[in-house]
């Protein structure tokens, strides 16, 4: 029970779709939030436009809204269920916005709704920026000395103040464009001239410059009663400058003594204190490399990504507490679950050390400036433990899945060492690496530091890995007992040790096992061994004592492999999925162990599982747990491709698989095993061959017909894969493909314009059961991760969905799927063509089972442990069709990455998705498009619309529909006159390349609401295109670049009505 | 070189040697701070131990001049899972292994120090041995581990002459710190707060100390058992019965209890760390607390007429506060001190302040 009777019914706030700089902590926050909330039996409501996230789930909350985040969306949901409070401060930075215009627009006072914990006049407090900083200036807390000039004389006298170096930060111009630092006067002269000429209000912010200075971060938390305490103390290894969720972070700090430490700490409960906030509070501090100074950099009076780092890194968690002292407990009254003697008002202590490393999206976007700033770009991180900074440095590089296993880039070994100290200044996702280049050319530690300011104690660290290899290299062959300790206890991995030593990573584990070299784990339990725990959370090590006992529980243990670190994708919708199958085998009796490596999952909460091993996804390091634990069995299909891809490895340890075999999985990416399938199958699919040189690609795509799909083959998530239209896009695109050396054929398939239908089903060996079938809103040729996809599909006649039900079964029966599976068909010419078929969860899996209220992942995996469909109550063959439309529209990060090009195509593109459903298709469209916060232009709008040639008969319809809505078309000359001579009305704007007001100009003028463009195909990246679409995402203006959805949104401003919209409890579904 | 630490259950730990290699048998304990192991090691209140730090890096910013707490480093040996070999830090001076070695420090790393932990805080603390040597006869070092006790150690820790800290800025008080094992901090916190503080030896008697003048007396922290030093209890008492305000800290809150009929008893493992929460009963709030105690006073001994329990211990609900009937006088079993550790109790001092008078 609450200790205030009264709240009965509380409102919970997600974060809404994934997108850089808001990811899955929030999912895991907010389902660690509602667990708290419902343990004191209050009822709980959710918002959240992702589907994606398990705090969605029926099982987390009462009541469950897929809906829009925002006012009128809220507030009905609001009127709908009259919560007595609402918990603002663990949905990120969306919820608390949403929460505090909730209370400022006076609906939480209409509807008698408390916000819990942290007042909304603290809140404004720590977000405004005066405000923040007069209440910093009253407790004595040093800010950055900042001042807005308008004059380069203003910007001298403010700068001989505060004096140089100072940042010049231009006002209004997108990425801090035209600033600099300044080091002298005559510099400041320059830039502040430029500076106040670039700015569109001629207003430069003048800055103290404390680019260089460590950067400190706290995770604090405070109660009703005052009680304040810090729970995680965490260092950047990047100097301030990058942002933190950019930077490599270690915890607790490293580089602090004793009187720094608590003089940040202090610091930080005092502004706790100061802002008198009821929660979790995050406080950023640059300090001074020499000396006591320091400055407040930010606060965060929420529950964010680092508190979702320093919950993992500590063991405590902090939304928990959070949630518990929103509804009036006090610190000391919050049982500690970890020691279950001690209370949550102590300050967790750590006997080992955590790394975390950001997993950047530059393998999908190779085009994107890699230089980190103070904009966040990376799409999710790592974690590793261990009980020296080396060994969770080489843990966390394995865990990142980049191909590198150790601190090592082998592109590096090729430059000559000028590039190599050119490198060290450019601060990029790589420079670690360049650091530890750097270090094997003999650079000295105090040489770098002086150039990256990174603290000479980390430098030494990486010095000592380099020292490690050398030795190792040293022993020529057979490394000797200490060597090889050294370097275990290190956590160097045997297949790196092998590399060095010229030995079989096979040989390496055989002579350590023969020295007695064998990991053992020790436990996180937040407080260094003093008191006795119980949490099952582990890491590795090698030192003497293993605590991972066995629990004598009797039962059969299985291991759950997890999906690791998020990335362009793979998703938070796999964590979804292997946090499903944890807890459905335990239902089913069975002891479960998940093994993973990022921080910001429900997955990787310890109480998720009976077992939780923080360990790297790597064949050899699962093997240590499986040598621990001898599981029964283990499972892969659930935890995307990191999952997948350990399915051999496992198989090759004598680990059973459950599920689908890896000899299936394999089946379905070999071309000629699949095709053989297909054939007995009688399934079609559409014709290809596979070519080497450009002629035969020209003579495959005569012979099939433009247009067709090119791509090299063996390679995953439609990465290089183009659609060709004529000759000229074959030559292109086989000059890109053969920029790299291609060692399999490339593929040239028939390109089939069809609708694209998708489904996951799941099979017993005797029966399917397909949940839904949903059909993608883009044709064929864009990423089925970036289509807008309708559940279930609009007009799909019977003898269609009866011929993907067969060719589904028939397909899952020749693999020999048991459990997931997931195909993608062609609607084209009547019949039923395959494009794709994966033996595996999807990232369409929770989304699905929400809005067909079908537990798909229980289903499957009590199907792989040898359960029936038919006695599982939710019969074989097509689910029947739920009375609603669900359409899931992609959200993208554009706006955090420079140089990315947003047109849509077969690479997939987006960080995220929202959901609507409706009782109409229109309506749940126009809920996606709200949620993903693209508007369709109303009466009186302006649309510019630049098309390909291939596209421009489509428009045509589209263009007529929304002049007809009584929107202004504009457009360059040739869709201008195409449109024109076809008798619609359109305003011709110039080309890029020609005079001013261009295109460009007309996107920066904020006069215009939707831009239409679809890409030429072909990867000129300096195209009038790329221009104007980065000119949208730099200006917020929406853009699409498919004509599909195009279509769709003249669909929603035709027949969609806001003003109609109901929302809808998935729980009742 | 190698080095093995043994304990006195007969477990060994086999490590390498850091700082002085002579033998060395102390009493071994834990502390969980993650910060501030100088002013652990120089802090007189372990003088006799061995301190195992569970944090696993240590040495990482080096040793300097300022974070010392006292003269010099009084642990007896330092157990650690992994000494960085340099520091890294604007103030650092040398390195911790140099500065082991010349403070003839014995010390060994590269051991499970979590598994050592572990076995201090389930079997409680216990005495040790660390040695170089390649061979031992292992019944001769546990006979050497059996007779050890600490003892003596005030007398060995404590200043043989009286010394004065002045007032920083105007002096407003004149207090008289009894040193049992001071930290430097604690004067310093006086110091700051506008006291002249004259440290005295432990044997002061207590006349002497009525009679110097003073505003107020403070009773410090120190090693041992309490009950060991009868004649310094009989002391506290006569302090006890004037009408000088008295605050203690630790070893001198002890005393105190000792002096006014309560008793106090050896816990397990004790508290060492700079994370422990005490609520204080008053107030009705807790605070982050930085300890190092091996013994606690027993609340069931406390004459509620002489004194009340102000403060207990979160975790494990000992007594860590007593507030006396008399006017003026109320002593801490954590230190409000800190160095190392959380300075949240720091106004402890401007109650004392307070009781000798306020801002005047």
């Amino acid at each position: 029970m609450p200790k205030d009777p009264n709240i009965k019914k509380v409102l919970v706030l997600g974060s809404g779709p994934i997108v850089i700089g808001q990811a899955a902590e929030f999912d895991y926050a907010g389902t660690q939030a509602c667990r708290a909330l419902k343990e004191e039996g209050v009822e709980v409501v959710l918002v959240n436009s992702n589907p994606a996230t398990i705090m969605t789930d029926k099982d987390i909350a009462d009541h469950v809204y897929i809906e829009p985040l925002n006012i009128p969306s809220v507030t009905q949901v609001i009127e709908m269920e009259r919560p007595d409070a609402i918990l603002p401060t663990l949905g990120g930075q969306t919820g608390l916005n949403l929460a505090m215009n909730l209370h400022e627009q006076g609906v939480l006072e209409k509807y008698g709704v408390r916000l819990l914990g942290t007042s909304p006049e603290s809140i404004r407090k720590a977000e405004d920026r005066q405000g923040f900083k007069d209440c910093m200036e009253e407790i004595g807390q040093p800010c950055v000395t900042s001042d807005v000039v308008e004059s380069v004389d203003g910007a001298v006298e403010f700068a001989e103040k505060i004096g140089y170096p100072v940042i010049v930060r231009p006002a209004y111009t997108l990425g801090g464009t035209g600033g600099g630092i300044a080091y002298d006067e005559a510099s400041l002269r320059e830039i502040a001239d430029r500076g106040i000429h670039l700015s569109r209000v001629g207003q430069v912010l003048i800055e103290r410059c404390i680019s260089g200075w460590k950067e400190i971060e706290f995770e604090v938390m405070r109660d009703s009663a005052g009680n304040v305490i810090q729970v995680c103390s965490m260092e950047n290894i990047d100097p301030v400058g990058v942002h933190t969720g950019d930077s490599i972070v270690v915890a607790p700090t490293q580089t602090l003594a004793n009187r720094e430490f608590q003089m940040l700490r202090t610091a930080a409960l005092d502004i706790i204190t100061a802002l008198k906030i009821e929660g979790g509070c995050n406080c950023q501090f640059a300090l001074n490399p020499d000396s006591y100074e320091y400055a407040v950099i930010e606060v965060n009076p929420r529950v964010s990504r680092s508190s979702a780092l320093a919950s993992k890194a500590t063991g405590y968690p902090i939304a928990k507490v959070a949630a518990k002292i929103a509804l009036g407990y006090t610190l000391d009254e919050i049982p500690n679950a970890v020691t279950g003697k001690t209370t949550a008002c102590f300050e967790p202590t750590v006997d080992y050390c955590v790394l975390k490393i950001p997993r950047l999206p530059f393998d999908k976007f190779t085009t994107a400036s890699r230089t980190l700033g103070t904009q966040m770009k990376a799409t999710g991180e790592v974690m590793a433990i261990a009980n020296s900074f080396e060994g969770a440095l080489m843990k966390a590089i394995r865990s990142l899945e980049l191909n590198v296993r150790a601190l090592k880039l082998d592109k590096l070994e090729g430059l000559y060492t000028d590039e190599i100290e050119d490198l060290l200044v450019n601060v990029t996702d790589e420079r670690l690496f360049v650091v530890a280049e750097a270090l094997r050319r003999g650079f000295s530690p105090k040489k770098i530091n002086h150039i990256t300011k990174m603290d000479i104690w980390f430098l030494e660290r990486f010095k000592n890995i380099i020292d490690m290899e050398n030795a190792l290299i040293a022993c020529k062959g057979v490394p000797d007992p200490d060597t090889m300790r050294r370097a275990k206890e290190m956590c160097f991995a045997d297949s790196y040790i092998g590399h060095l030593c010229g030995m079989a990573q096979a040989e390496v584990k055989a002579l350590r096992e023969q020295y007695g070299i064998i990991p053992s784990f020790k436990m996180v339990d937040t407080c260094a061994a003093e008191f006795d725990a119980e949490t099952p959370y582990y890491y590795s090590s090698y030192d003497g004592e293993n605590e991972a006992e066995d629990t004598g529980s009797g039962k059969k243990k299985v291991l759950v492999l997890g999906s690791g670190p998020i990335r362009i994708g793979q998703g938070i919708e796999f964590d979804y999925c292997s946090v499903h199958s944890v807890w459905a085998f335990s239902r089913m009796g069975y002891e479960t162990i998940i093994v993973n490596n990022n921080p910001e999952t429900v997955s990787t909460d310890f109480d998720v599982a009976d077992k939780l091993y923080f360990e790297p996804l790597t064949a050899e390091d699962v093997q240590n747990i499986v040598e621990q634990e001898h599981p029964w069995g283990a499972v892969v299909q659930f935890g995307g491709q990191t999952a997948i891809k350990l399915a051999k490895a496992l198989t090759d340890m004598g680990v059973r698989i459950l599920g689908t075999s890896s000899d299936g999985v394999d089946a379905a990416e070999d071309r000629e095993r699949f095709d053989a399938i297909l054939q007995k199958c009688g399934i079609p699919r559409a014709r290809g061959k596979t070519i080497f040189t450009t002629q035969e690609a020209l003579d495959a795509a005569h012979e099939l017909g433009y247009p067709v799909l090119v791509r090299p083959s063996y390679v995953l998530g439609g990465q290089g894969m183009e659609i060709a239209y004529n000759d000229r896009n074959i030559e292109e695109f086989m000059r890109i493909i053969n920029l790299t050396v291609q060692e399999h054929p490339i593929l040239v398939d028939k390109y089939l314009m069809g609708r694209e239908l998708e489904v996951d089903g799941v099979y017993d060996g005797e029966d399917i059961l397909i949940p839904g079938i949903m059909e993608h809103v883009e044709r064929a040729g864009v990423h089925s991760g970036d289509s807008i996809a309708v559940y279930p599909p609009l007009h799909l006649e019977d003898k269609h969905r009866e011929l993907i039900l067969r060719h589904t079964k028939n397909m899952a029966r020749e693999l020999g799927v048991l459990g997931l599976i997931n195909a993608q068909y062609i609607l084209y010419n009547d019949d039923i063509y395959v494009i794709e078929v994966n033996p595996r969860s999807s990232r369409t899996i929770p989304y699905i089972s929400k809005v067909t209220g079908v537990p798909i992942i229980d289903l499957a995996t009590r199907v792989m442990l040898g359960e029936k469909l038919k006695d599982l109550g939710y019969g074989t063959g097509i689910y029947p069709e739920a009375p609603y439309f669900a359409v899931k529209a992609p959200v993208f990060s554009f706006e955090k990455l420079t140089d990315v090009d947003t047109g849509l195509g077969p690479e997939m593109k987006s960080t995220g998705e929202v959901l609507g459903i409706a009782e109409t298709f229109p309506q749940a469209l126009l809920k996606a498009f709200k949620g993903a916060g693209l508007r369709a232009p109303k009466k009186g709008g302006r649309i510019i619309v630049t098309v390909k040639d291939e596209d421009k008969r489509e428009l045509l319809g589209i263009a007529r529909g929304f002049e007809e809505m009584g929107v202004e078309l504009y457009a360059t000359s040739g869709t201008c006159d195409y449109l024109n001579d076809n008798g619609v009305e359109c305003k011709r704007v110039n080309r890029v390349t020609q005079s001013h007001p261009n295109i460009l100009d007309m996107i920066g003028s904020g006069t215009v609401d939707l831009v239409i463009n679809t890409p030429t195909r072909g990867r000129k990246h300096d195209s009038d295109g790329f221009k104007i679409r980065r000119a949208t995402v730099e200006h917020s203006v929406g853009c699409v670049t498919a004509i599909d959805t195009a279509r769709a949104l003249l669909t929603v401003r035709e027949q969609g009505r806001s003003e109609d919209l109901v929302p809808i409890d998935v729980t009742k579904i | 070189m190698k080095a093995t630490l043994i304990l006195a259950n007969g477990t060994l730990f086999h490590g390498r040697a850091i700082g002085a290699t002579e033998d060395r048998v102390c009493e071994m304990v834990f502390n969980t701070s993650m910060t501030g192991y100088q002013e652990i090691l120089t802090d007189p209140s372990y003088a006799g131990q061995g301190v195992v730090m569970s944090y696993p890096l240590i040495g990482n910013y080096g040793v300097n001049h300022e974070d010392n707490e006292s003269a010099r480093p009084w642990a007896e040996a330092f157990v650690v899972r992994h000494l960085s070999p340099e520091g890294s830090n604007f103030r650092c001076e040398d390195t911790l292994d140099s500065y082991l070695k010349s403070n003839h420090i014995a010390g060994i790393e590269g051991i499970d120090t979590r598994a050592l932990t572990k076995i201090l805080r389930s079997q409680g603390t216990m005495n040790g041995m660390i040695t170089c040597a390649e061979h031992f006869n292992i019944n001769e070092v546990m006979e050497k581990l059996s007779a050890f006790r600490v003892e003596g150690t005030v007398e060995r820790v404590t200043c043989s002459e009286p010394w004065t800290l002045p007032a920083e800025g105007e002096r407003k008080y004149r207090v008289a710190l009894m040193d049992y094992g001071m930290k430097r901090n604690m004067a310093q916190c006086l110091a700051k707060r506008g006291c002249e503080v004259t440290v005295l030896p432990a044997h002061t008697p207590a006349a002497e100390v009525l009679s110097g003048g003073y505003d107020g007396v403070m009773l410090s922290n120190g090693p041992g058992d309490p009950a060991d030093n009868t004649e310094i209890i009989k002391e506290v008492r006569k302090l006890y019965e004037s009408d000088l305000p008295i605050f203690a800290v630790c070893l001198g809150h002890q005393l105190m209890a000792l002096a006014t009929g309560a008793k106090t008893h050896k816990m397990v493992f004790g508290h060492r760390g700079g994370n422990h929460p005490v609520k204080d009963i008053e107030a009705g709030r807790c605070f982050i607390t930085s300890q190092n105690h091996g013994y606690v006073v027993d609340a069931a001994t406390v004459d509620p007429a002489v004194a009340a329990v102000s403060h207990v211990n979160v975790n494990d609900g000992t007594v860590e506060g007593l507030k006396y009937s008399r006017p003026n006088c109320f002593t801490t079993q954590f230190h409000p001190e800190a160095a190392p550790g959380p300075m949240d109790t720091e106004y402890l001092f401007d109650r004392f302040i307070n009781s000798m008078g306020g801002d005047r």
